[in-house]
C-alpha cells in the first residue's frame, strides 16, 4: 500500500503553487494512496527495451514561415488583465523587499 | 421542428419552408422551457446567436451558395474560446474571462453558418466523467434528472438529448465526447488526433485532448465533424491531409465483408448486465448484415487506466502552470505588498476546484525527481505497448468494438467521493486518446434492468475515421427499423420549469 504523507501533499502543493488548507491536505494524503497503487499498475509490466510514446504522431518539430501575420493589440491581449497599467500587466511584486 | 435531426432542419432551411431566426429562437425557447432542470448551458447567447441567424437569413435570401449545415444551430463546449463569449472550461479561475479570438473550431464553425446558442457546462478542465466536477454545478442526465449525462462534455451531450440543441460540440481526452454520448442515448465522436484543429481549445493534456461532434443520428454527426476538420497552421500537430469522407460513408452505411474486431480484454466482467447484453445483440445485428465478427486480444489494455491517469495529470500539472493570476482570470490576495508567488498561490486554491487540484498534485508528484521513471517514464511506455496492441488488431479487422462505458448513467453524487471508482467508467474509452486514434459511441438500446440507455463504442485507425460512420450507419439502421423509430424518441418528455436565463445570459456563469 502506498502512502504519501501530509507533509509530502503540502511540498508537492508547494511546488505546484496551490495554498492548501489542513483539511485539504489532510484529504489528498489519505486519497493518495489508493491512486498511487492503481497508477503503480505500470510497474508490473516488463517494459525492458519498449520505446516510449511522448505523442501519438510520428511529427517533428512544425516551424511556419517567418512571415510577419495579424496578432491581437495590447488593448485586446489586456482585456482580461486581473490588473493593468501603462499598456503592461501589473502583477504583485516578483523581488523581495529589500 | 426542434425535435427533427440537424439533416432534416437543414433540408427545411435550404428549401426556406423555415428561416434560421425561426429555427433558433425555437431553440431558445427549449432551453428557457427546460434548461432550468437539465442546467446544460453555462452561458446562453440570445443574442449573438438571433444576429448570426439572421446573417445566414440574409445570406440565403441573397442567394450566396451557403455549406450544408448553415443555419442550424448548436451547443458549445465552454471548453472552446468564442471572441467575445463567456469561456471558463468550468472552472471559477476563468469565471468572466472573453476570449479576445474565436478558437478555430468556433471560425469554421461560424464560416460554415452554424449558429451558437451559448455554451456548455463540463466537468472543469474536461477532468471528469460526470459533469460534477464543474465548478458551477452539475448538469442533469434527461433520461432521468436524478442522474449524471456523463462528462466531461456532459453539457453538451444533455443539451443534445433533451433537443435543445441538434448538435453540440465536445472534447474528448480520456473518453469525454463518447462517454456522455452513451449515457444519454446520442450520438458521439472523437476524431483522430490531430483531425481537428487544439487552437483556441483549452488545454488539459495536450497529447490527448481532441475536439469532436456529438449528434442524434450518425449522418448529423458526420455533417459536424465535416465542418470542423482539417488541418490548421496555427496547431503544430495538425494533420496535413483531406479530411476522411465521412458524410459519404455515413450515406453508404454498408458493413458487408467489413471485419469487426471484438477486443476480449474490454467486455464481461465489470460490465453490467444489460450493456453486455445490448452489445451482443448490436454485434449479432453487424454479423446478419454481412460483416465478419472476429475476436482480438489486447493484452496492454489492463493497464490503459493507469498510465492514463499518469500522463493525463503529469501533462496538466504543466499546462494548468499558465493559470497564474498574472494576464488574465481569477486574482485573489493581491493586497498588502504580497508576493506575485503568495498570490498565485492564493488564486490557485480558490479558483480550482478539488479534482482538478487532485490531478495536479498527482502529476507534480509522477514528474518528480527519483519518481519521473517509474510513474511518467512506465506510463508512456505502456502507451506503446497500447500502439501495438492496436497494430496488430487493426491487422485482422477493420474496425474494433467494445461496450463504450461499463454502465449505464449512475446517480448523481454517487461517485464523485470515490475518485477511482469515477475513473473506471473510462476503461473501454481511454485505449483510443493513449494511442491518438479515433472512436464513436453511437445508442445501443436501452439495459433491461434500469431503462437507461446502452453505448456502443466503434474503433477505426488513424484518419480512417470514414469506417466508424460506414459501421455506425449500418448498425444504427438496423437498430432504428428493430425498434420502430430512433432511441431518443423514447427519452421521457421533460416536464419544465423556467430557468434562470434571462440572468445568466447578461452576467456570464453564475
Amino acid at each position: 500500500m502506498s502512502t504519501l504523507s501530509r507533509d509530502e501533499v503540502a511540498k508537492l502543493a508547494g511546488l505546484a503553487r496551490i495554498e492548501m488548507t489542513e483539511e485539504e491536505l489532510v484529504n489528498l494524503s489519505s486519497q493518495f494512496g489508493m491512486i498511487l497503487d492503481a497508477v503503480a499498475r505500470v510497474q508490473e509490466v516488463n517494459l525492458e527495451g519498449v520505446k516510449a510514446t511522448s505523442h501519438p504522431q510520428p511529427i517533428e518539430n512544425i516551424a511556419r514561415p517567418d512571415v510577419v501575420q495579424a496578432s491581437l493589440t495590447p488593448a485586446q491581449a489586456l482585456s482580461g488583465a486581473p490588473a493593468q497599467e501603462e499598456q503592461r500587466f501589473r502583477v504583485p511584486q516578483i523581488l523581495g523587499e529589500e | 421542428m426542434i425535435f427533427k435531426t440537424a439533416t432534416e432542419m437543414a433540408d427545411a432551411l435550404s428549401k426556406k419552408d423555415i428561416s434560421s431566426v425561426e429555427l433558433t429562437q425555437a431553440h431558445l425557447d427549449r432551453i428557457a422551457a427546460v434548461d432550468g432542470d437539465v442546467k446544460a448551458f453555462l452561458h446562453v447567447d440570445s443574442e449573438g446567436a438571433l444576429a448570426q441567424a439572421a446573417a445566414v437569413d440574409a445570406d440565403r435570401a441573397s442567394g450566396k451558395a451557403m455549406s450544408p449545415l448553415a443555419g442550424v444551430p448548436l451547443a458549445l463546449k465552454d471548453v472552446l474560446a468564442q471572441k467575445g463569449v463567456p469561456t471558463t472550461a468550468g472552472s471559477k479561475i476563468l469565471q468572466g474571462w472573453k476570449p479576445p479570438y474565436d478558437s478555430t473550431v468556433v471560425a469554421k464553425l461560424k464560416d460554415a453558418g452554424v449558429v451558437i446558442l451559448g455554451k456548455t457546462n463540463m466537468d472543469e478542465f474536461a477532468m471528469g466523467s460526470s459533469t460534477e466536477n464543474s465548478g458551477y454545478g452539475p448538469t442533469f442526465n434527461p433520461w432521468d434528472l436524478t442522474r449524471t449525462p456523463g462528462g466531461s462534455s456532459g453539457g453538451s451531450s444533455a443539451a443534445v438529448a433533451s433537443f435543445e440543441a441538434p448538435l453540440a460540440i465536445g472534447s474528448d481526452t480520456g473518453g469525454s465526447i463518447r462517454q456522455p454520448a452513451a449515457l444519454t442515448g446520442i450520438v458521439g465522436v472523437r476524431p483522430t488526433y490531430g483531425a481537428v484543429s487544439r487552437y483556441g481549445l483549452i488545454a488539459y493534456s495536450s497529447s490527448l485532448d481532441q475536439a469532436g461532434p456529438f449528434g442524434r443520428t450518425v449522418l448529423d454527426t458526420a455533417l459536424l465533424h465535416e465542418a470542423i476538420a482539417g488541418h490548421d497552421a496555427h496547431d503544430a500537430t495538425s494533420i496535413n491531409a483531406a479530411v476522411p469522407a465521412v458524410v459519404a460513408a455515413a450515406k453508404d452505411g454498408n458493413v458487408k465483408g467489413m471485419k469487426i474486431g471484438v477486443i476480449k480484454q474490454l467486455q464481461g466482467e465489470g460490465y453490467q448486465k444489460g450493456v453486455q447484453t445490448r452489445f451482443t445483440e448490436s454485434l449479432d445485428l453487424l454479423a446478419s448484415l454481412g460483416a465478419e465478427i472476429v475476436e482480438v486480444d489486447c493484452p496492454s489494455f489492463e493497464y490503459a487506466l493507469a498510465a492514463y491517469y499518469l500522463i493525463a495529470p503529469s501533462e496538466c500539472s504543466s499546462n494548468l502552470a499558465r493559470f497564474d493570476a498574472m494576464r488574465y482570470g481569477l486574482r485573489t490576495g493581491d493586497e498588502g505588498g504580497a508576493s506575485a508567488e503568495a498570490v498565485m498561490a492564493a488564486t490557485r486554491d480558490a479558483g480550482f476546484g478539488r479534482e482538478v487540484k487532485r490531478r495536479i498534485i498527482l502529476g507534480t508528484y509522477a514528474l518528480s525527481s527519483g519518481y519521473y521513471d517509474a510513474y511518467y517514464g512506465s506510463a508512456q511506455k505502456i502507451r506503446t505497448l497500447i500502439i501495438q496492441d492496436y497494430a496488430k488488431a487493426f491487422a485482422v479487422a477493420d474496425v474494433l468494438v467494445s461496450p463504450t462505458a461499463p454502465t449505464t448513467a449512475y446517480k448523481i453524487g454517487e461517485k464523485i467521493d470515490d475518485p477511482m471508482a469515477m475513473y473506471l467508467g473510462d476503461v473501454a474509452t481511454i485505449p483510443v486518446n493513449l494511442a491518438g486514434i479515433c472512436g464513436m459511441s453511437l445508442p445501443a438500446g436501452l439495459a433491461e434492468e434500469d431503462n437507461l440507455p446502452v453505448g456502443f463504442q466503434i474503433m477505426a485507425p488513424a484518419m480512417q475515421d470514414q469506417r466508424l460512420y460506414q459501421a455506425g450507419a449500418a448498425l444504427e439502421a438496423a437498430l432504428t427499423s428493430k425498434w420502430g423509430g430512433a432511441l431518443i424518441t423514447k427519452a421521457p418528455a421533460l416536464q419544465g420549469r423556467p430557468s434562470a436565463l434571462p440572468t445568466m445570459s447578461k452576467g456570464g456563469a453564475k
